[in-house]
């Protein structure tokens, strides 16, 4: 039944002379909205006819204090941004500050980069699917979820003493090695994960509750997935075929053997599938690159702790568990960066918010945001 | 496609564009008047340039550097557009009608820099509070509050 | 004003009121402290520690304390992350919400003093305790869900010097005479100012 057939039966006999647009506020503080989101909704009965993101409550001017800090203070600086994948803004802005400066980064490097960055791929998607999940009701799945990440936090922690906020990618490579075993409980970690996103595609993705709340719902067409720019799960989810790791390759990608997982539908379902086979392509990832990573330094010798390229500008950018994450740098051959700015990828993904809620449900609403999910240190920055 | 592949391609379609075309850290950079801008981004879509990656400004002295990045996945490869504008009343005509994704992009860099983007179909604050005064990623913005850090390196 | 309030104040100036108010106040700080329903008010990193704690391996539920994400069910709000100065005022308005007696936790140096954020920005609150009162304090960045765990317990030693009378302060410590040379519950004695707790990884 499509919705508009779903009002006319709800109204069938109501008077409807004295219908007026219902404008409902969600947020800054609501347990659905994935962090400090505002949406002003315009309804009509129960569907949206407008909403309205308001974002800005978690702007700290990021790329203000950039300017007033060395190229290497700012690494802690782009933790803060995507405080649920931190290493990834980490990695960004360090090939940005490597292509201003001319670094190389040592093989093994890159591979510890890697790494880190596909577990912390599997973490991310792990939070926005349990997330996801508890906004359709499905709170089991939150905790399966949340249990796999915590094994992730722990293994980062036992590599770099952080569990949230890493530090570890930094200009010129990684700023510590692996401890003594510590792949190989990686190694046990991916071969036990897979068993565990086996679970859950059973336990969540077959369910019945969770295909009538996220089949057909927030569709998103290929064609206005690419001039929307949405990029990640949320275009792959749409049946586009881009990943800047397979088609615009950076660092040692090219050597990899995997599969870029696309949905064909683009609805909230598809999106948040993609993000479940991408765990299983991470796990691969992870297991060659163990297999290939040779010893050797783990950061290139003799860099001065003050960088100061010459002036310039420069972009780079990595894919995220949420879409292509760029820095943009810009120097005037100080010790410090001129201007830094992060393209977001959440932040052009939740622009999709207000198309795609449009004559949804209101309680389709929190889905179609969490199938997007946002992250608001970086929406905001 | 290399970039010295995509400059013959480009000179070859569009001879006009090809004097501003240059190269910058293994990126192409074209960097177009004010006059004219919009048209040059239409020939940049036309040409295949399908995603907008970003905008932004840099705060030159002399003006506002406003920096787009345009991307084409047919062609695979990425392009800088950049624009000057002046400092007082800076503006320059909005891209939203030829990519959709350019509109909380150019939102975002009104709020911060205040620079207006003719034709945009929503120009408001987006990340600053409505009743923020001044445009605080400008060189010359200043705010009593702010506490400079020390300068210890 | 609340019946029990009233019930503080009547039993504080009656004759003999004070041993059944006594009484009646370690009733009441022990069912106050020991079922601490937190307000979950994460905005930034320090939410992802926050949800953490609530989760199986760290398990806050074992200390009463229940994340519910609605002030006016809640005692304890654990502010957790940067507060903006566009956030604030929703903050503010969210601790109002919330019915008396009530507590704040500010979670993380970001909530603590702005941390990270303290130089050279122009919209982060250096502080919530610039607008909300605080009770306890947790340093680090993001600190450890263990942290939080212990933030709550000190919170409740805190609860069990309150009284339900106006202007009292129950006194915990046992009461023995300076010669016998043993003191009791030092540390549960009324505090003058917040307690502090320390966890590493502060990053300033």
């Amino acid at each position: 039944m499509a919705l508009e057939d779903v009002r006319d039966v709800a109204l069938a006999g109501v008077e409807t002379a004295g219908r007026e647009e219902l404008v409902v506020n969600i947020g800054p503080s609501h347990p659905s909205t994935h962090g400090v989101c505002r949406v002003i909704v315009h309804l009509d009965g129960e569907v949206v006819t407008k909403a309205d993101p308001v974002i800005g409550y978690l702007h700290r001017g990021i790329e203000k204090m950039a300017e007033n800090r060395t190229y290497l203070q700012v690494v802690p600086l782009t933790d803060r941004l995507d405080y649920v994948g931190s290493m990834y803004a980490n990695w960004a802005y360090c090939r940005a500050v490597e292509r201003l400066a001319g670094i190389r980064v040592p093989e093994r490097a890159e591979y510890l980069r890697v790494i880190v960055c596909e577990m912390q791929r599997i973490a991310s998607h792990m939070m926005a699917l349990g997330s996801s999940a508890a906004d359709t009701g499905a709170f089991t799945m939150f905790v399966y979820a949340f249990d796999e990440r915590e094994r992730i936090i722990e293994a980062f922690e036992e590599l770099c003493g952080a569990r949230l906020t890493y530090n570890y990618v930094r200009p010129g490579g990684v700023s510590f090695d692996v401890p003594d075993g510590w792949t190989e409980g990686v190694l046990e970690f991916c071969r036990k994960h897979r068993g565990a996103l086996d679970e859950m595609d059973r336990l969540f993705f077959g369910n019945v509750i969770t295909r009538k709340r996220m089949k057909g719902v927030g569709v998103l067409s290929a064609a206005d997935a690419v001039a929307r720019g949405a990029s990640g799960p949320v275009a792959r989810g749409s049946g586009v075929n881009w990943d800047l790791r397979k088609h615009d390759t950076y660092s040692v990608y090219p050597r990899f053997d995997f599969d870029v997982p696309t949905g064909s539908a683009g609805d909230c379902y598809d999106r948040a599938r993609v993000r479940l086979f991408e765990c299983y392509e991470a796990c691969r990832i992870i297991e060659q690159a163990i297999a290939q990573m040779e010893p050797g330094p783990i950061h290139t010798p003799g860099l001065p702790r003050l960088l100061a390229p010459r002036p310039g500008d420069a972009y780079d950018h990595i894919e995220s568990a949420r879409g292509a994450l760029g820095v943009y740098l810009v120097s005037d051959g100080s010790v410090r960066p001129y201007r830094m700015k992060v393209r977001s990828p959440a932040f052009c993904n939740l622009a999709l918010l207000p198309f795609l809620a449009q004559g949804h449900m209101l309680s389709d609403l929190v889905v179609i945001l969490g199938s997007l999910d946002p992250v608001f240190g970086e929406v905001d920055r | 496609m290399n970039i010295a592949e995509f400059r013959e391609h480009l000179c070859a379609i569009h001879p006009e564009l090809c004097p501003l075309f240059s190269v910058e850290f293994g990126d192409g950079v074209l960097t177009i008047e004010r006059e004219g801008f919009h048209q040059a981004m239409s020939d940049l879509k036309d040409l295949g340039f399908d995603r907008f990656t970003m905008v932004t400004a840099v705060d030159r002295t002399a003006g506002f550097e406003l920096v787009y990045r345009v991307k084409s996945r047919s062609m695979s490869a990425a392009l800088f557009v950049k624009c000057l504008v002046e400092r007082e009343g800076p503006v320059i005509a909005s891209v939203v009608d030829l990519w959709p994704s350019a509109d909380w992009q150019e939102r975002e860099v009104y709020d911060l820099f205040g620079i207006i983007f003719e034709g945009h179909p929503d120009l408001r604050r987006i990340l600053l509070p409505t009743d923020f005064e001044g445009f605080p990623l400008r060189k010359d913005y200043v705010d009593s509050t702010v506490i400079r850090r020390p300068d210890y390196i | 004003m609340a019946l029990i309030d009233r019930l503080g104040e009547a039993l504080d100036g009656g004759q003999g009121g004070g041993i059944i108010l006594s009484t009646l106040d370690s009733l009441v700080d022990w069912a106050r402290g020991k079922s601490l329903w937190a307000m979950p008010m994460g905005t930034a990193c320090c939410a992802m520690e926050l949800i953490a704690a609530s989760f199986n391996k760290f398990d806050f539920d074992r200390h009463g304390t229940f994340p519910r994400p609605d002030p006016r069910h809640t005692d304890v709000m654990v502010v957790a992350g940067t507060i903006t100065k566009k956030m604030a005022p929703a903050v503010k308005r969210l601790h109002e919400q919330m019915a008396d007696p009530k507590w704040v936790i500010a979670m993380g140096n970001c909530a603590v003093s702005g941390g990270i954020f303290y130089y050279d920005t122009y919209s982060v609150v250096r502080g919530i305790d610039e607008f909300l009162p605080v009770d306890v304090y947790i340093g680090g960045c993001p600190p450890r869900p263990e942290s939080l765990q212990d933030a709550v317990l000190r919170l409740r030693e805190r609860i069990a010097t309150e009284s339900i009378a106006p202007d009292r302060k129950r006194e915990v410590a046992l009461l023995l005479p300076e010669s016998s040379g043993i003191s009791f519950g030092a540390r549960l004695g009324t505090p003058s100012s917040a307690d502090v707790t320390d966890s590493e990884g502060d990053e300033r």
